[in-house]
């Protein structure tokens, strides 16, 4: 690994309030988000993402009802931002551009517009609009390890053809090693334009937050989602405090307050958990099988109901190749492991 | 037997699939199949099945549906240019069935209310999409025993058969199809989500329906209807099968179903692409079937 990024610019980006949505089963208050919000702001952390955890029109029984709407939670929080920038995650297929525009004229100035790492062409639509709205632009290409370095490499390609303006490789199964990382990022920077940014999302499921994410900045990155305390699905996402004393240590410019940050996990972050978010036996099960980390509460709940282990559901659900929003297909997976296992009967007809 | 002639637009998988289906049919016979590329895959097969083509759209197809007495014509290309095809044929009496998210005719899912659309002279019937034609039996199979305050379902593509125009609109197929489960399906309010995965080898379609009912759900009776529906659905997609459900938690019902296709164009993986061009020979059929027995008759719509 390169070891001197002394000088080398990243800005971070925390996603406490989107990806730790899914953490906190979409259950937190507007209030909290604004005092989340307010603490990242003061502590220099350029941008913040707020909104459901799948994004715009996340609201639904497939992803869960949150407390509030997007643009409830958008309107409380985007107008006390001093310095921070509000980004939304916009996935197609689930979200739209009605709803992003929505976004919009509440405040959010920057969107992640994600797909699965081979459907980069379902996003030229809402990747084109939200230029034209004048909006900070990355595409997200989600669950980067199903996808080999160079067919990465086109997909982001086509993504900055689009018009984003930095592509994002998005570890969303928190699955990969740092070389997987440095062979993404190295693959996308030949064949991006070099005003085009790469940004690299992790997930700390095997332990690799911080180190792929120093790696994903020694290859050429110079964007990093992680956030506080780990707040997000799985074993939560790169914990950002502890990325930005690395970085600090390695001479990286972030333009963050550490101790301030520190304080945000500490004293705001940790206390808001209903369940610590670290690596327990099912966010490794994740990691290790290349599983989507959302899938892991809504397994944990089918463990519940239907009695088939919440690790066994996992690893069939990596099994079938079952990629970010098909949650539908981990009620039914356990569904049929439970009558396998002779544990449901089938439907019949009552008359 | 008289055959209704047809013309279909756009030389996609869809528009491919639905020679197969038509060819099969009783009462209908596709005639042209409309590109704008002459270099297309899709019209280089048509051709080979023995229907006339031209790559000048629908331009291209005009001066040949009296000629050819085309009275049928399946609409396979994009929201976008939908009405002006519609319009231009609708001018000449050809009745247009819609397979793009347009949907500027009644929306129709046969085992629901293709019924309905009987006796009526329609000149635009529009198939919503194929999760529309996948959930929305089943979301009237709940909705016709109780109120369902809330419909959502979950469509699963294999990215194999998902062609570049639904690629590009993936908005309008969410409108399109979130309208259709109220309106059609008689939810109160309705919701659709896609996900399109790439998985090798291809995954079978696969489709969940969320309904949220108002009151505590008749289980029983849920049961039964939907199992009826499923049989109904069965008559023109062999390959519809229940996999779970209905799971019932709280006021929540939950279907869980698979479409297997006949692997006519694609591979049995793409029930999508059966679901949707079985449902629209399906319609064309009870139209054709009224222009043959007289009880419609087509007419030159004026131009508005």
């Amino acid at each position: 690994m390169t070891t001197n990024l002394k000088g080398r610019k990243v800005v971070l980006h925390d996603m406490c309030l989107r990806d730790g949505m899914h953490a906190k089963r979409e259950q937190i208050s507007v209030e909290q988000m604004v005092k989340v919000a307010t603490a990242l702001d003061a502590a220099g952390v350029p941008m913040i993402q707020v909104s459901h955890g799948a994004g715009m029109g996340g609201n639904s029984l497939q992803h869960g009802f949150a407390l509030a709407s997007n643009e409830e939670y958008l309107l409380a929080v985007c107008p006390k931002m001093k310095q921070t920038k509000v980004s939304v995650l916009l996935i197609p297929g689930l979200g739209t551009m009605k709803e992003l525009q929505s976004a919009y004229e509440c405040g959010a100035r920057s969107v992640h517009v994600a797909t699965h790492c081979t459907e980069a062409d379902t996003s030229p639509q809402h990747i084109a609009f939200a230029r034209k709205l004048g909006m900070d632009t990355t595409g997200f290409l989600m669950m980067a390890h199903l996808n080999t370095p160079e067919g990465l490499a086109q997909q982001g390609k086509m993504m900055e053809s689009y018009g984003a303006q930095t592509v994002y490789i998005t570890d969303s199964a928190g699955f990969m090693l740092p070389d997987d990382v440095t062979a993404r990022v190295q693959a996308l920077r030949d064949v991006l334009k070099p005003e085009t940014e790469i940004g690299f999302h992790g997930h700390h499921n095997m332990g690799l937050g911080i180190s792929n994410s120093i790696a994903a900045i020694a290859a050429g990155a110079s964007r990093i989602d992680g956030s506080v305390a780990g707040l997000g699905a799985g074993a939560g996402n790169t914990p950002l405090e502890v990325f930005l004393a690395v970085c600090d240590r390695m001479g990286i410019e972030t333009g963050v307050d550490l101790f301030k940050l520190m304080d945000v996990a500490e004293d705001i972050i940790v206390p808001m958990m209903e369940h610590m978010v670290r690596v327990d036996r099912d966010s490794l099960t994740l990691g290790f099988a290349g599983v989507y980390s959302t899938f892991l509460l809504h397994a944990k709940r089918c463990e519940k109901r239907f009695g088939v282990p919440a690790r066994d559901i996992l690893v069939e659900l990596g099994r079938k190749k079952m990629i970010g929003g098909q949650e539908d297909m981990i009620e039914d997976t356990a569904m049929t492991m439970a009558k396998e296992r002779g544990l449901l009967k089938d439907v019949v007809k009552a008359a | 037997m008289k055959k209704i002639k047809c013309a279909l637009i756009g030389s996609g998988n869809i528009g491919t699939d639905l020679i197969y289906k038509i060819q099969r049919s009783p009462v209908l016979e596709p005639v042209w199949m409309v590109g704008i590329d002459p270099a297309s895959e899709g019209l280089e097969r048509a051709r080979s099945m023995g229907l006339k083509t031209t790559a000048e759209g629908v331009d291209g197809l005009l001066p040949h549906v009296l000629e050819d007495g085309i009275q049928i014509a399946f609409d396979a290309t994009s929201a976008y240019v939908h009405a002006e095809n519609s319009r231009k044929l609708n001018e000449l009496g050809v009745l247009m069935i819609d397979l793009t998210p347009a949907a500027i005719g009644p929306l129709c899912v046969p085992p629901v209310n293709l019924k309905a659309h009987a006796d009526k002279l329609e000149m635009n019937v529009n198939m919503i999409s194929c999760a529309g034609q996948a959930t929305i039996p089943i979301v009237n199979a709940i909705a016709r025993v109780q109120t369902v305050a809330y419909g959502e379902i979950v469509a699963s593509l294999a990215s194999k058969s998902i062609g570049p125009g639904t690629r590009a609109n993936l908005d309008e197929f969410t409108f399109t199809t979130s309208n259709a489960i109220v309106k059609v399906g008689g939810a109160k309010r309705g919701k659709a989500l896609a996900i399109i995965n790439p998985a090798e080898p291809p995954m079978i379609m696969r489709n969940t329906i969320n309904c949220l009912c108002e009151t505590e759900p008749d289980q029983a009776k849920i049961i039964d209807s939907v199992l009826a529906m499923i049989e109904e659905v069965k008559k023109y997609v062999p390959g519809y099968k229940l996999v779970n459900g209905p799971l019932f938690d709280g006021k929540r019902v939950a279907v869980f179903m698979e479409v297997e296709g006949l692997g006519d164009y694609l591979p049995k993986y793409a029930g999508n692409l059966d679901i949707m061009t079985a449902a629209a020979c399906r319609t064309a059929e009870m139209f054709a079937e009224e222009i043959l027995n007289g009880k419609i008759t087509l007419k030159p719509l004026a131009a508005a």
